[in-house]
């Protein structure tokens, strides 16, 4: 009953509900944080001329140009480009554009220095697919101009770097030629081009900058033909391998006569160590090489003659060749040993002749040095300084100066694959996070500011105070356990491997581990694939665990390549236990079961269909025994168009004996015709979503039966020719068919085509309902569509008398196997936007209404109430419906602007949205990740079941003791007119 | 008995016993008047006094009625004002429609004490006792149908089912796209 009116409390409170979800704006960043990042820096240009702020340029893999301080490393201005439009190549030009290159090549931009704003675009055109180079002319001034030379799509174009204009061009028909440098050699007006065709065909050609007259081309054979990149070691000398990967090459083209000196690396370092490849670098007159672990540099003397001048088997980086003085060049070079970093910087022309030699304590959760770009600077005693800019193996991006790390950046975090979340410790007696607790004054003085910021009696420095107070609240980001369930870790999985936990209160790094195990080179060459799962949870009988979680990598591209397993322990971001698996990886099925210790057991599917479990211990094995006809699996072979229903089968009959490890077999398959339709999307439940009740109340008392199976799978096919881009097909030869599949049975529950509409679908699953996302080509719109799916066995189970004395079969146990009658009801509806990424809000007891999260197109996330897209609303609703809540059917999903979750911000290249339910029923908390973070809390229904962060106790404090003194007063005054009363 | 204490409940705020039917004078504290005797008194005034008794019996028995039939202007008055609240769950239909359960359930709580002056062994109480206690159950059940108008009887089997847990899966089918 208790329930009953606590529902009925809340359905007074829906009432008064209205749909507008909005933040005033000195509510911004009280529970929300956002934090920008730039990703896994590809290409660093520094700009430290003596005027202005020291800035450097950078472009990533995430498609981003940042300008960044050089101080503190923040961010002056960025752009984060589609992910289509990749950069192939940045530099500066006449000093105040950065001029970048992407899209393949085809697209080149300037961009204003100072305040990143876009200055000119240009399109480049050419006629072959081909490697795209950039190449700013910075000594041939042209009326103050500075020409940039690009190469792409098989053609040379100068463009002018003050407006794009496209001041000439070259085709080169060479039919195969696949060119590898563009040179220009210092104080001269011409460019050489240089590159292979059909593979052992050297090629040069030598053009007029000015105009693009071709002045000379001359070709030379090499029957032993060339394999990967080129060194460039001086204006006119190469650097090549044989397509052997054995002998060196050393290419001259001076003067336009061509030379090939031959090298075999054995007669360099004594004996073959196998497969050499050159490291590009541009650092005259030497070149490194990599023979397996090795790093060997050598220096070229005139005339082809090579010198080894060192070998390492330490990692090693370089960096490219920066100019200092005239003619002079250095370069730096960063070796590991141990849990230092050695950084020298060396004169291109003296090995030995150390520039500068410091030791760098590093942190082993980094990793190696992948990249080095290195800058120089006057001292105060007119001698060189220079500070190195170095990319890590976790993508993170550091300065180093003068023997320090400057400044950091954690820019894994922008390519962030997956998410799960973790509890906090719990706070124990005699831990001292009371230290953070205010004392009892200035909470008192707190409070009497808020009060009188609700009174208005506040001064604007009052106020001031009262809003940094607001933003630093020290409560939300203590390391403890809170009552609300607000403080959690989020732990995020980066590309590069590496595993943060981010605090929820004010989204700072609580720890960070690169999975180191899973990089040893001897244990994995390449790791893919990886995923997070929650391993352990503990609570009820295990809370003296710490929470665990499990990463799956795969070691290689092949789905037969072998798994890697790491445990984490969450509190400590310590590595529990790693393991490499004899088997591969293929699919990881979390089990809805768990053992003592709250580990929970998962199914790990191989390639062969085995299925392994884990953990690997008696008790599991007792477990999964016991449930052993009930499990299933699914698999989605999306290239063919199947999806496959497993079933266990029995012990796995290798020669190994291994009591892990289950057969299994093929219970069912559903096929797609191949000729009219192809997967596009498939979606389901989430394991862990809570569920409050099966049955819906809808208008007049009736009642409607949810049909809450776990197994459904939602799955929509397109037709093979719409597969493609919005507009490539007309809507006559263009379907979309949404399926609802049980995966236990395989039986098809709904089928719905959409005539004339087409991908891509974004999809979400949640109760009894999915939504999803597609375009209709015969409107040109977007569309969203909704399925509700009810029991309609069930249907006549409304007997009171029944119910009220238990005697139903409501909660007992269903199979899917007993084939329940199912009715579905749907409805579409136009929405404006086309959207990156589709949720869902969860709640603690699923009780809370629930509101679609969408990331739009536009990098935000839109919340949108889930009333929207009810396909029981109607034109004109009854009056019980709308009693009910129904809103009168629309054909337009309404967007109200101040239902953005993310405000005014933006998360930029938007990937995901999660969802995490707080303790407090009506919170629930939204992390959205791309290469920006944004996280906040979000309350569907309001927050009904507590009071509002702003609420003034202090107040209510005040009226309670003024209330009582009220009371005490009047009471002696009474009592003192009774007397006189009876002594009248 | 006491003196100075009504008796006769309503009306009557004080009054005394000109009947002492005590013969023996030793009983009393003050002696009798000379000249006066007991004896010859009460032969005189009996038939006054079972005349008055016989009205108070009736005027009891009329007043017992008139109270049994006063919940019939409340249920009027009630039903009048129910029918004002309308049959949308707001505050005043929630007030009103649990003031007219409590009334009436209050009035039945006490109906000993309400008949308790018209107490009399020449006054049949049953009759008013019982059109008041009807007339009382007449209200409560007219607040009962006003709550179940309301909709907040559980006479509906959206009301025993809508906290529901949802019914337990016997198999359990994981699988996703693979890495």
């Amino acid at each position: 009953m208790a329930i009953r009116s606590f529902l009925f409390l809340l359905l007074l409170f829906f009432s008064s509900l209205n749909p507008i979800l909005s933040l005033y704006e000195d509510q911004v960043g009280l529970m929300d944080w956002h934090q920008q990042f730039i990703g896994k820096v590809k290409q660093a240009v520094f700009h430290t001329q003596k005027t202005g702020r020291k800035r450097v340029v950078v472009s990533t893999e995430e498609n981003v140009i940042a300008s960044l301080d050089l101080r503190h490393g923040e961010i002056f201005w960025r752009h984060v480009l589609a992910t289509n439009d990749v950069i192939d190549g940045i530099d500066i030009a006449i000093g105040k554009y950065v001029i970048t290159l992407s899209s393949g090549g085809s697209i080149l931009r300037a961009w204003n220095l100072p305040d990143g704003q876009m200055v000119w675009e240009s399109s480049l055109q050419g006629p072959k697919h081909s490697k795209s180079l950039l190449l700013v002319l910075t000594n041939l001034k042209v009326d103050k101009d500075n020409v940039v030379i690009v190469f792409t799509n098989g053609r040379l174009h100068a463009v002018s770097s003050i407006d794009g204009e496209v001041l000439w061009k070259k085709d080169f028909e060479a039919e195969s030629l696949d060119v590898q440098q563009v040179i220009q050699p210092p104080g001269s007006d011409l460019v050489y081009v240089v590159g292979f065709a059909a593979s052992s065909q050297f090629e040069m050609y030598q053009i007029n900058a000015r105009n693009g007259e071709l002045l000379k081309h001359e070709s030379a054979a090499f029957s032993g033909g060339f394999l990967g990149e080129v060194s460039l070691v001086s204006s006119e000398t190469l650097v090549a391998l044989d397509s052997t990967g054995s002998i060196l090459l050393t290419i001259s083209f001076h003067n336009g006569k061509i030379s090939f000196q031959q090298t075999p690396i054995s007669n360099l370092v004594g004996d073959s160590l196998g497969p050499a490849a050159i490291t590009p670098s541009s650092v005259t007159g030497i070149f490194s090489l990599k023979v397996n672990a090795i790093t060997i540099f050598i220096r070229v003397i005139g005339e082809g003659k090579l010198e080894v001048l060192e070998k390492t088997n330490l990692k090693t980086a370089v960096s490219d060749a920066l100019s200092i003085s005239e003619g002079k060049q250095a370069f730096a070079l960063i070796q590991h040993a141990g849990s230092e970093i050695h950084l020298t910087v060396k004169p291109a022309d003296d090995w030995d002749g150390n520039l500068l030699k410091e030791s760098i304590k590093m942190d082993r959760q980094r990793g190696l040095v992948h990249k080095v770009f290195i800058n120089n600077y006057i001292r105060t005693d007119r001698s060189y300084g220079f500070r190195v800019l170095i990319v890590m193996e976790d993508h993170s991006l550091l300065l180093l100066q003068q023997g320090e790390i400057v400044w950091s950046r954690e820019d894994g975090l922008a390519s962030i694959i997956d998410v799960t979340t973790s509890e906090l410790p719990v706070e124990k007696d005699g831990v001292s996070v009371a230290k953070v607790e205010h004392n009892l004054f200035e909470w008192l003085k707190g409070h009497m500011l808020k009060l009188k910021g609700t009174l208005m009696l506040a001064s604007p420095e009052d106020m001031a105070a009262i809003q940094s107070m607001r933003l630093k609240s020290s409560e939300k980001s203590k390391m403890t356990r809170d009552h609300n369930g607000f403080r959690k870790l989020l732990i995020v999985l980066t590309r590069a491997g590496k595993l943060f936990a981010l605090h929820t209160g004010d989204g700072r790094i609580v720890w960070s581990h690169l999975l180191q195990s899973l990089h040893k080179p001897q244990a994995c060459q390449h790791l893919i694939g990886l995923n997070l799962y929650q391993w352990q949870v503990p609570h009820h009988h295990a809370m003296d665990e710490n929470p665990s979680v499990l990463v799956v990598g795969r070691c290689g591209p092949s789905l037969d390549a072998p798994g890697v397993l790491s445990f984490v322990d969450t509190y400590t971001g310590k590595e529990l236990s790693s393991l490499s698996l004899a088997h591969s990886v293929a699919q990881v099925i979390p089990l809805p079961y768990t053992d003592s210790t709250e580990q929970r057991l998962h199914l790990l599917i191989d390639a062969d269909q085995h299925a392994h479990l884990y953990p690997k211990t008696p008790e599991a094995i007792g477990i999964f025994q016991r449930e052993f006809s009930n499990i299933y699996w699914y698999s989605v072979e999306d290239d063919n168009g199947i999806i496959k229903g497993h079933a266990l089968k029995s012990k796995c009959t290798s020669e190994v004996a291994d009591e892990f490890c289950f057969d299994s077999r093929e219970l069912w398959s559903v096929v797609f015709p191949s000729e009219s339709e192809k997967i596009i999307a498939t979606v389901t439940r989430k394991l862990n979503e809570v569920v409050h009740t099966q049955a819906k109340v809808i208008a007049d008392q009736d009642v409607m039966y949810k049909y809450l199976s776990r197994n459904l799978l939602f799955v929509a096919t397109a037709a093979p020719k719409a597969s493609g881009e919005i507009g490539s097909v007309t809507p006559e030869e263009s379907w979309l068919v949404a399926y609802l599949i049980d995966t236990v049975t395989g039986r098809i529950l709904h089928r719905v085509t959409h005539h004339g509409s087409q991908g891509p679908v974004h999809a979400v699953f949640s109760e009894n309902w999915v939504v999803y996302h597609y375009f209709n080509l015969r409107v040109h719109r977007y569309e969203m569509s909704v399925i509700e799916i009810y029991d309609q066995s069930r249907a006549d189970d409304k007997d009171v008398w029944k119910l009220v004395l238990g005697k139903h079969n409501l909660t007992s146990p269903i199979s899917s196997y007993s084939r329940p009658e199912v009715i579905t009801k749907s409805q579409s509806y136009f929405f404006t936007h086309s959207l990156k990424s589709i949720a869902v809000t969860s709640t603690a007891k699923g009780i809370t209404s629930k509101q679609l999260l969408i990331g739009t197109i536009g990098d935000q996330v839109l919340a949108l109430d889930k009333r929207f897209l009810d396909p029981r609303r109607s034109v004109n609703p009854t009056q019980a419906e709308k009693e009910e809540g129904i809103i009168p059917l629309t054909d337009l999903l309404p967007i109200i602007p101040q239902s953005y979750v993310t405000h005014a911000l933006r998360v930029e290249g938007l990937q995901g949205i999660v969802t995490v339910p707080a303790k407090l029923e009506s919170t629930t908390l939204v992390f959205a990740h791309g290469v920006d973070l944004f996280f906040t809390q979000l309350a569907p229904s309001r927050t009904y079941d507590s009071l509002t962060e702003d609420f003034s106790y202090a107040l209510l404090l005040i009226t309670i003791v003024a209330l009582v003194a009220a009371i005490f007063v009047t009471w002696i005054l009474s009592e003192r007119k009774e007397l006189q009363e009876k002594w009248r | 008995m006491e003196k100075g204490k009504g008796v006769m409940g309503s009306g009557r705020r004080w009054a005394v016993d000109f009947s002492d039917n005590s013969t023996a004078p030793s009983s009393r504290d003050i002696p009798d008047p000379p000249g006066f005797s007991r004896a010859s008194m009460d032969q005189d005034d009996s038939a006054v006094s079972r005349q008055k008794k016989d009205a108070e019996a009736n005027w009891k028995a009329q007043k017992a009625w008139e109270v049994a039939q006063a919940p019939f202007k409340n249920l009027l008055m009630m039903g009048f004002m129910m029918w004002m609240a309308g049959s949308t769950v707001h505050l005043f239909s929630i007030g009103i429609t649990f003031s007219a359960l409590w009334q009436p359930i209050s009035a039945l709580q006490g109906v000993g004490k309400v008949f308790e002056p018209y107490k009399d062994n020449k006054v049949d109480l049953l009759g008013p006792k019982l059109l008041f206690i009807a007339l009382n159950l007449g209200g409560l059940a007219l607040g009962v149908w006003k709550l179940n108008t309301l909709g907040l009887l559980p006479t509906h089997a959206s009301d025993w089912v809508s906290s529901l847990p949802p019914a337990q899966e016997v198999e359990y089918s994981g699988g996703v796209i693979p890495l």
